[in-house]
């Protein structure tokens, strides 16, 4: 996992500041779950996991649903402390890691138990990651029944080389395999791809785009390579036994993206995410771009609640004896001010389909500053006239490409 | 042991028969700031405790150069045959820059000692301040140093130094600073070959100002040489140049440290303070006369310093302009040569243009305000002052690039100077191959020994600014010296060429070339810019052009893809600080329209020629 941010420190406590407790009933609120165990590590990845099963001080894979459950517990609890009002939940997400390390038994104790303590709204989603190579068709069939309703495989290519330098164990072929069950059991299904890996050409990265629309998932998220500091394939790139691709790859891969996935009927909805109709969209990560409110439960895991936000300690053990303790986990936290708020909700929304509303901006700077950034960024063609006339900032396909260069644009003046 | 004075003439009532004024004439490194140190203690003046090596070096910057920039003045006492007699040892900045400074110590003496390296022979800034000395009569000693050196050759360089001054190789004395050998001779040698002061001890006090130092505690300290008459403490004195009349609060003699004393009578060096906070109200080269009293003619010799070279100076972060301005105003209290007025550049906002007396004068000064006042700064690219008549007759000088008249001009007049370099004989082709291509006329060729040469040109000093210095020290792997002085102005076929980003002009990097360079300049300039600015979201042309003619181009290609991949949950904060930084750094650069161009771009471009042409290899 990268570094965590510097932030305040947490109280023991856990109770959020009274600021971030109000209206918060007219606020979604989702609930992350992360399972920090892999079988192994892969060279690219920089997510809080390990590859063992057994931390020793009688933390470990055998324990974990019992810390998260203990965990959702003083989650009920300090929210009710803080004034925050009951919600069911809007959306779940079990992520990693490698969630289907854990029996399925044990995932599905964690989400009843979730369930039973908040709730579920009608229609939530409830996602787990899961690994191709490791899943059953009983597995999927067992999720199914407790509760889950959507699976997302990570599948990143279907090249061998490219697999390779990035580390990962599984077998191309079992992708088709377990999309396949996970259909027949009723889920909805998503494969995550990457592209840019050191070596992996355009053609290569066509291949794979292809195979993913084959299969006929919901969802597709494609994620460009980003080399995390501290990975083994940053120092792999560092050491000169790979070359970083190039940016203008980068932008052709992206665009061939676009072409395969609409080709295959997928439309984007955020930069790195395509589904097959709005209902298919991810509707946890959606709530991420709008900036509501979730808990995130596990080792390293994040949360937000109305402009507080907090991350767990990150290793196992000291996480562990805290949420045993009833104490909370958190590492740090900090306290946004409301420009910092503004400067988030520009960073995030500008990235979905729906985009900004260009009133989150009024105040921001003069009116004519942004009018005349929104002037430039479409004369630029980085933005949707028709989108900019109905008030808001629509990103267009050269502007999801230069997204961070449109951010940039919108932000206020430090 | 050596003869210390037993009794030491007291300063304001010395006989002018017992007083012996030198200087001290030496290429850097030859060896000068270590051969005072030994007189100190030969004398006695600094005991061993007291002792650090440059002992009159007092900047920093001249420490860790080793070089003298300031002038110091030091009374020692010296006892030879029973008889005590006061030594008064001026250290000069040996540098071209301060010509002028230089020439004012050589008046304040009656010898100089020609102090030349035994390993190395004459260099050519040491030859023409022995020019300038010869020219002020004053009696030369030629001495060498470091004869401990493995790698001396006393017998060839004394030969060497034998020519030039006309005397026999056997008359140059041998010494070594480091050990000390032979110093004691020279101190003798120096009280029996040199003529005493002669003045009137009756007229009108004269003296003249051979340097002016700011101190933040007292004020400027002036360094006089008395010529005739005496001023006491407590005395009304007179600029005679100004007018401008003083109180000596102080008067004194430096021995190695200031020693308030009665007075200065005929001949006597040392310092005096009159409150003054500014060293352009006590000017090098001025007479200081009685204002009771007053001497009806001026010693002669003063000039208002004249800047040659210009640069504009900008603070990296704007904000720092009201700082660089103290800092300038501070400077200048001690450095009357320094000039600037405030310049405003459309790329690198507000700065000052500086007028300086020659490019190591514009680095010193822009080192010191980066240590001494913690200013981070770009300083654009030296040049001279053009003298540019336009079609209708009217004439400009220009010193800026911006000033330079956009309609057509009848003449264009550039400064030139009169260069020597010496170098042994074997880098004459070298030599030759770099002047011609910096638009030198040669001027003759002398043989100084077997294997050195004296080579003569006549360069336009635009040439010479930007980074003539280094390619010939880089072409002659070191050995060669170079001197160079005015002469005159010339007319010559020069062009602005102008540097356009997407079609903006960057005034930072518009140049004042000859017609026949403008093109090398707008390749070099555009390929360099090519890789300094990064890649923005639109495809950047880089053009140089002579008026609206482009001369040159280059493209930056598009930044094709920026967007952050994954964004979910726990990377909010984490991309949340990266924009924030992002949004930092953008605040830090400098926008020409709408490309980005970091400061860095900027001063690696600015900087010389051949430096950043390897880094961009790389």
């Amino acid at each position: 996992m990268p570094a965590q941010p510097i932030g305040a420190p947490a109280p023991l406590h856990g109770r959020i500041p009274a600021g971030s407790a109000v209206r918060c009933e007219e606020r979604d609120f989702s609930l992350y779950v992360h399972v920090p165990f892999c079988s192994v590590r892969c060279g690219y990845c920089d997510f809080n996991t390990y590859a063992t099963d057994d931390f020793g001080n009688g933390v470990g894979l055998g324990s974990y649903a019992q810390d998260a459950v203990a965990e959702l517990e003083f989650a009920q609890r300090v929210l009710r402390e803080s004034g925050v009002p009951d919600r069911p939940l809007y959306s779940i997400f079990f992520g990693g890691g490698t969630p289907t390390k854990l029996p399925a038994a044990d995932l599905v104790t964690v989400l009843q138990s979730a369930i039973e303590l908040f709730g579920l709204q009608k229609g939530a989603e409830v996602t787990t990651e899961a690994n191709p190579d490791s899943v059953t068709r009983d597995d999927l069939f067992e999720l199914r029944a407790g509760g889950f309703t959507r699976v997302s495989f990570g599948m990143q290519s279907v090249i061998p080389s490219v697999l390779e330098v990035l580390d990962r164990t599984h077998t191309p072929a079992n992708v088709p395999k377990v999309v396949q069950w996970a259909k027949e059991a009723g889920l909805q299904v998503s494969v995550d791809l990457i592209y840019g890996t050191p070596g992996e050409t355009l053609e290569q990265w066509r291949e794979s785009a292809q195979a993913a629309v084959s299969y006929q998932p919901d969802h597709i998220s494609a994620y460009s390579l980003i080399i995390e500091e501290g990975t083994k394939l940053a120092a792999q790139i560092r050491r000169g036994d790979y070359q970083m691709p190039d940016n203008d790859l980068m932008a052709d891969m992206y665009l061939a993206a676009e072409e395969i996935f609409s080709a295959g009927g997928y439309h984007w909805y955020e930069v790195s995410n395509y589904s097959t109709t709005e209902a298919t969209r991810s509707r946890h990560n959606y709530a991420y771009w709008r900036n509501q409110d979730w808990w995130g439960i596990g080792p390293g895991a994040h949360s937000h609640i109305n402009g507080t936000r907090w991350w767990n300690l990150k290793h196992p053990v000291p996480y562990a004896h805290k949420v045993r303790e009833g104490l909370s986990p958190a590492a740090a936290r900090e306290v946004l001010s409301a420009e910092t708020r503004r400067f988030e909700d520009i960073m995030l929304q500008v990235r979905v389909i729906d985009g900004l509303h260009i009133s989150k901006l009024d105040g921001s700077r003069s009116p004519q500053d942004i009018e005349s950034s929104l002037d430039w960024l479409q004369a630029q063609g980085l933005i949707e006239p028709r989108a900019r006339s109905e008030g808001r900032v629509q990103l267009t396909l050269q502007g999801r490409l230069l997204g961070d260069a449109v951010t940039r644009e919108l932000l206020p003046d430090l | 042991m050596s003869p210390l004075a037993t009794k030491p003439p007291k300063p304001a009532a010395t006989n002018p028969e017992i007083i012996r004024n030198f200087c001290i004439i030496a290429h850097i490194d030859h060896g000068k700031s270590t051969l005072a140190d030994r007189m100190l203690q030969a004398t006695g003046v600094v005991t061993p405790r007291e002792m650090k090596a440059q002992y009159l070096d007092r900047m920093d910057i001249e420490r860790e150069r080793g070089i003298t920039i300031k002038s110091q003045a030091v009374r020692m006492p010296w006892e030879v045959d029973g008889v005590n007699y006061a030594l008064n040892m001026i250290d000069t900045p040996g540098h071209v820059d301060f010509t002028y400074e230089v020439s004012r110590s050589l008046a304040a003496c009656e010898g100089a000692l020609l102090l030349v390296d035994a390993a190395q022979g004459i260099e050519a800034q040491t030859l023409a301040n022995l020019y300038l000395a010869m020219e002020n009569d004053l009696t030369i000693i030629p001495v060498l140093n470091k004869i401990d050196l493995p790698a001396a050759q006393p017998e060839k360089y004394a030969e060497e130094l034998a020519n030039l001054i006309g005397v026999e190789p056997d008359e140059v004395l041998r010494v070594s600073g480091k050990t000390g050998e032979g110093v004691e001779d020279l101190l003798n040698r120096i009280v029996e070959l040199l003529p005493a002061p002669q003045g009137e001890p009756d007229s009108p006090a004269r003296a003249m100002i051979f340097d002016s130092v700011y101190d933040s505690y007292r004020g400027v300290v002036t360094y006089v040489r008395v010529v005739d008459g005496k001023l006491s403490p407590r005395q009304k004195i007179k600029m005679m140049s100004t007018g401008a009349e003083h109180e000596l609060l102080e008067i004194g003699v430096i021995s190695p440290e200031p020693k308030p004393t009665d007075g200065l009578a005929v001949g006597e060096v040392g310092y005096l303070i009159t409150g003054v906070k500014d060293v352009r109200l006590s000017r090098v080269g001025d007479t200081v006369t009685s204002a009771q009293k007053s001497a009806t003619e001026e010693l002669g010799g003063y000039e208002d310093p004249k800047p040659m070279v210009f640069s504009g100076l900008f603070p990296i972060d704007g904000s720092d302009y009201p700082a660089l301005r103290d800092a300038l105003d501070k400077l200048q209290l001690n450095d009357a040569a320094l000039v600037y007025e405030p310049e405003t550049s459309a790329a690198l906002g507000f700065g000052f243009r500086c007028g300086f007396l020659g490019l190591l004068h514009l680095e010193i000064v822009r080192e010191r305000l980066e240590r001494e006042f913690n200013l981070d700064l770009i300083s654009t690219a030296p040049n001279v002052i053009y003298d540019v008549v336009a079609e209708d007759g009217t004439s400009q000088r220009v010193t800026n690039p911006s000033e330079f008249p956009e309609g057509k001009v009848a003449t264009i007049r550039e400064p030139m100077v009169a260069c020597t370099i010496i170098a042994p004989n074997e880098f004459v082709g070298a030599i030759m191959e770099l002047c011609q291509s910096r638009r030198g006329t040669m001027g003759g060729m002398d043989y100084l020994s077997q294997d050195r040469v004296e080579l003569r040109y006549r360069l336009p000093l635009a040439e010479i600014v930007f980074d003539f210095f280094d390619q010939l020290k880089s072409k002659t792997r070191g050995y060669a010296s170079l001197d160079w002085k005015f002469d005159g102005e010339e007319e010559a076929d020069l062009v602005k060429v102008d540097i356009l980003l997407q079609g903006e002009k960057v005034d930072a990097f518009s140049a004042i070339t000859h017609r026949d360079k403008a093109y090398s300049y707008g390749t070099m300039m555009t390929g360099k810019l090519r890789e300094l600015i990064p890649r923005q979201q639109f495809e950047v042309p880089i053009q140089a052009a002579i008026g609206s003619r482009i001369i040159a181009r280059e493209n930056i290609r598009a930044m094709r893809k920026d967007v952050l991949s994954k964004c979910y949950g726990g990377d909010i904060s984490r991309k949340r600080k990266l924009l924030e930084k992002q949004k930092e750094g953008k605040k830090r650069m400098k926008m020409v329209g709408r490309v980005e161009v970091p400061q860095e771009a900027f001063i690696a471009a600015l900087s010389s020629g051949e430096e950043s042409k390897d880094k961009a290899k790389k």
